[in-house]
């Protein structure tokens, strides 16, 4: 058990170690000191609103690595979680201003119409995976571009407030389509924050998210096929498991979920599809769900740390220093993440063996030792 | 390496070699001599130890003891570069070209003509195309390898070794792939080769065609060499009987528990390959409740494909499989092995584990939307975890725990995890493809009665097997499969060693087969 703790830790202190030495090297390359830049960084860092607003940030990032790392567990690569987010959005954010609901369910219909569209976005690259053996990769990114026209003449033709001349951007979504805040129940529990910081209700979707991924994935039998599909497909397919189904259920449900993750903006903070809804979204979940290693708790900790990041960045600019630096911790974080993890796994690997042969052996002396894998 | 050549020397000589692997000795002292400019055919079952010896020819491998002499040199080969540098080319059953190149670009690669960035590809064509003619292998090098036939791909894939001079080229089961008509052209190929001084080695499992084609006849078993024949005097039944053995084991004598309702039925199954080829032709037989059926066969003559189309993994083309009176046309692979249709694959890594999930996982495999492990939509962990703990205890599985990744366990234990899984589902019908590759001999005797105690409880058993002693001892009925067709059915308790490698082999067919 011990050891499973150091296979844990080791892998993300490598990385984080080795990206903090290349960031210092491309600090000292321009002439900066990396101990002035990490200390603003952690300056940054240290208040409760940075803290809040870390969260806030990476509530939306949590929930689009959940969505990719599904489809990773699978062996599917949904990169066009990015296109299918933002057509959920705007046409959540245009359904939503359109009518008055009570609260809850005036919430429950934007969230379900971003779910639909974007899940429904996916099955398109689904459908051509399935019919025409199309790579993924290949149509979700082609498809990137196309949702960008679509989002871009829906909105600017169809959806836009007309009364707003300099931009283009759908009405606003009444209160009643609002997520409320976290801060009077805070409250209840004695923690008040300072006015003007506000924890976004989105937090508690992303935490019931990362434990719904963890039921579906870990408890379900559609969770086995799932998982078993992405490890090894042959064993998957004599074992019952449909391929052509469980690809489209898999990027459906995927894109689904990167629906939801363009809910927390939508519900908690700009309440309009326009020019400042934020972009990109899909591709940090990608690079969150590599460095959470496709697990709830990693993805979790790795959007964190990648909000964090971000959030650290922002004293730079004030201390001289290049605010790309966030930029390179993050990309080399990342790099080096995915490699430390490579290696220690092997690692863990080989020492799984050689433990289970010398105990299998153990058992009965005299006989042969068994090879390690035949 | 010398240059001289010893007058009158044998174009390939092997002397005593020895190659061990873990657990197996593959070749246990093997002597082999290969006149210069003839055809040479090596002949044996699977498991005999050909493939091993035509690699430690090849340079792929160096041998444990023995030496490998060519054209009366003594050779060490540290990697197949040694091997072509004196001359030796191969040809692979699996063919290794890239569909996506021209003829002349899969040639070359590797061996480029032509200095620093530059290829110099009209001198690559030219040679091409002169070996083509010289040999009538009648190949245009321009043409793009994705779009060719199959016997024009090994007619490339021998252009290959041909091009880097090779003097002696092996061929790994040539005639595998191919139909009639292309093995007749490919003969005629090699007759050309060798009129011009080449040396051709083959081998093969097919005597029908070895004794048409070959000059001389090596015969291998278990490991060793058993004789040197020419064609001229030995007819196929005698070459049978070399590599079968002049004795096969003896058939459990218990009594028979066969009964007559029709667990398995495959009326008249047609699956289709690459071109004119059928995979499987025309196949119809019966398995009942508490009788073992076992398929004799060589590997590559249709196993894997009844296989595959009884699981439903597999399309059909013409006919039925049916379970328990029941017509499979429609029914998915979940359905079917949710009626109880059991599985031991061939290949245990492949098709048969997740090597990185835990063994309570991997039992689950198969089984998943079942008691004790699934309960509705949701996994049972702790019916899981007891049933892996059943598995463990009964089939003697040597593992830490039932947590342990499936990869951690030996081949051994890896396979009585698999037997044990699909024992304990209660099976009605059991597709058991090599069930006891790579298990003690202790083991297999327990898994072996493990089968029989089913059968007596009426299960009905598909059992494919390159092991005779298995099959024999098992198998109330025997069928014998030869490129994709039943060719025969045989009495285990009766057959005849030589009667047996015939039908295998093809050196006789039956006057009708069940």
């Amino acid at each position: 058990m011990r050891r499973r703790l150091t296979y844990a830790l080791a892998a993300p202190l490598l990385a984080a170690a080795i990206s903090l030495v290349v960031s210092s090297i491309a600090l000292l390359l321009v002439g900066k000191s990396p101990a002035t830049a990490y200390r603003a960084m952690w300056e940054s860092l240290d208040s409760a609103d940075a803290l809040v607003t870390v969260l806030n940030v990476a509530a939306p990032y949590y929930v689009m690595g959940l969505a990719v790392a599904l489809g990773f567990k699978m062996g599917l690569f949904n990169i066009g979680a990015d296109d299918q987010y933002r057509l959920g959005a705007l046409m959540a954010a245009a359904v939503g201003a359109a009518v008055t609901l009570p609260a809850p369910l005036h919430v429950l219909l934007i969230v379900v119409v971003a779910m639909a569209v974007a899940g429904a976005y996916a099955g398109v690259a689904g459908v051509l995976k399935v019919t025409r053996g199309v790579n993924e990769v290949v149509s979700t990114i082609m498809l990137n571009f196309i949702a960008t026209g679509i989002t871009a003449y829906l909105l600017t033709v169809y959806l836009r407030d007309k009364r707003v001349r300099l931009q283009s951007e759908t009405k606003s979504i009444k209160p009643s389509g609002w997520l409320p805040s976290l801060n009077r129940a805070l409250g209840w529990v004695g923690y008040h924050l300072p006015s003007g910081t506000v924890l976004e209700g989105f937090i508690v979707i992303a935490a019931l998210t990362g434990v719904g991924f963890y039921l579906l994935l870990s408890r379900t039998r559609f969770g086995f096929d799932l998982r078993a599909t992405g490890a090894n497909p042959w064993a998957a397919r004599s074992s019952g498991v449909n391929a052509n189904g469980m690809i489209m259920k898999t990027i459906v449900l995927s894109g689904a979920i990167a629906g939801l993750a363009g809910m927390g903006p939508l519900l908690s903070e700009i309440h309009k599809y326009g020019d400042t809804f934020p972009t990109a979204l899909g591709f940090t979940g990608i690079a969150v769900a590599l460095l959470g290693r496709n697990s709830p708790t990693g993805i979790a900790v790795g959007a964190l740390v990648w909000a964090a990041i971000e959030q650290a960045s922002r004293g730079l600019a004030q201390a001289g220093i290049p605010p790309e630096i966030g930029k390179i911790l993050q990309g080399t974080l990342l790099l080096s993440a995915v490699v430390a993890f490579e290696v220690v796994r092997r690692y863990g690997q080989a020492a799984e063996v050689r433990e289970a042969a010398a105990k299998a052996n153990a058992a009965r002396p005299g006989q042969p030792l068994p090879a390690a894998a035949s | 390496m010398s240059v001289t050549t010893a007058v009158g020397a044998p174009a390939i000589e092997l002397r005593d070699i020895v190659k061990r692997f873990p657990g197996v000795v593959a070749n246990d002292g093997v002597n082999l001599r290969v006149t210069p400019g003839t055809i040479h055919a090596i002949v044996g079952e699977n498991g005999a130890g050909k493939s091993t010896l035509m690699k430690t020819l090849y340079g792929a491998h160096r041998p444990d003891e023995g030496q490998i002499l060519v054209d009366g040199v003594e050779q060490t080969f540290r990697s197949p570069r040694d091997a072509i540098a004196v001359g030796i080319g191969m040809v692979f059953q699996h063919f290794m070209l890239a569909d996506n190149l021209t003829v002349w670009e899969n040639i070359v690669l590797g061996d480029e003509p032509g200095r620093s960035f530059r290829i110099d590809v009209g001198a690559a064509r030219r040679r091409i195309r002169e070996l083509s003619e010289r040999y009538g292998l009648d190949v245009d090098p321009d043409a793009l390898v994705g779009g060719l036939g199959v016997g024009a791909k090994q007619r490339a894939e021998i252009l290959k070794v041909l091009y880097r001079d090779a003097r002696i080229v092996i061929l790994d089961e040539p005639t595998t792939v191919l139909v009639p008509q292309e093995v007749d052209r490919l003969f005629d190929n090699l007759r050309g080769l060798v009129a011009d001084g080449v040396t051709i080695l083959f081998i093969s499992h097919k005597l029908d065609e070895v004794l048409k084609v070959a000059d001389a006849i090596t015969v291998v078993r278990m490991g060793r060499t058993v004789a040197e024949v020419a064609p001229s005097d030995v007819t196929a039944r005698d070459l049978a009987e070399l590599m079968v053995g002049s004795e096969l084991p003896k058939p459990d004598t218990r009594g028979s528990t066969v009964t007559d309702v029709v667990a398995l039925r495959l009326d008249d199954l047609v699956v289709k390959g690459e071109g004119d080829r059928l995979l499987l032709d025309h196949v119809s037989f019966e398995i009942h409740e508490g009788e073992i059926l076992g398929v004799a066969g060589v590997e590559g003559n249709g196993q894997s494909e009844l296989i595959e189309a009884i699981l439903g993994v597999l399309p059909i083309d013409q006919g039925t499989v049916a379970m328990a009176g029941r017509d499979l046309a429609r029914v998915s692979t979940r359905a079917r092995r949710e009626m109880g249709l059991g599985y031991i694959p061939q290949d245990r890594q492949q098709d048969g584990l997740l090597l990185a999930a835990p063994l309570w996982e991997n039992v689950m495999l198969g089984h998943q939307t079942q008691v004790p492990f699934a309960r509705g939509q949701w996994l049972d962990r702790q019916g899981a975890l007891r049933r892996t703990r059943v598995v463990i205890q009964e089939f003697d599985v040597r593992t830490p725990g039932p947590d342990v990744a499936a990869l951690a366990l030996s081949g051994g234990n890896q396979q009585k995890l698999i037997v044990g899984r699909e024992m304990t589902a209660s099976p009605r019908v059991l597709i058991a493809a090599h069930p006891t590759r790579g298990v003690d001999v202790g083991a297999q005797a327990e898994i072996w009665e493990d089968l029989r105690i089913a059968r007596a409880d009426g299960l009905a058993v598909l059992l494919v097997s390159a092991d005779l002693e298995e099959l024999i001892g098992l198998s109330d009925s025997l069928a014998v499969f030869l490129r994709g067709r039943l060719v025969a059915t045989l009495d285990p308790s009766t057959v005849s060693p030589a009667d047996l490698g015939s039908y295998m082999t093809g050196a006789r067919e039956a006057a009708s087969s069940t």
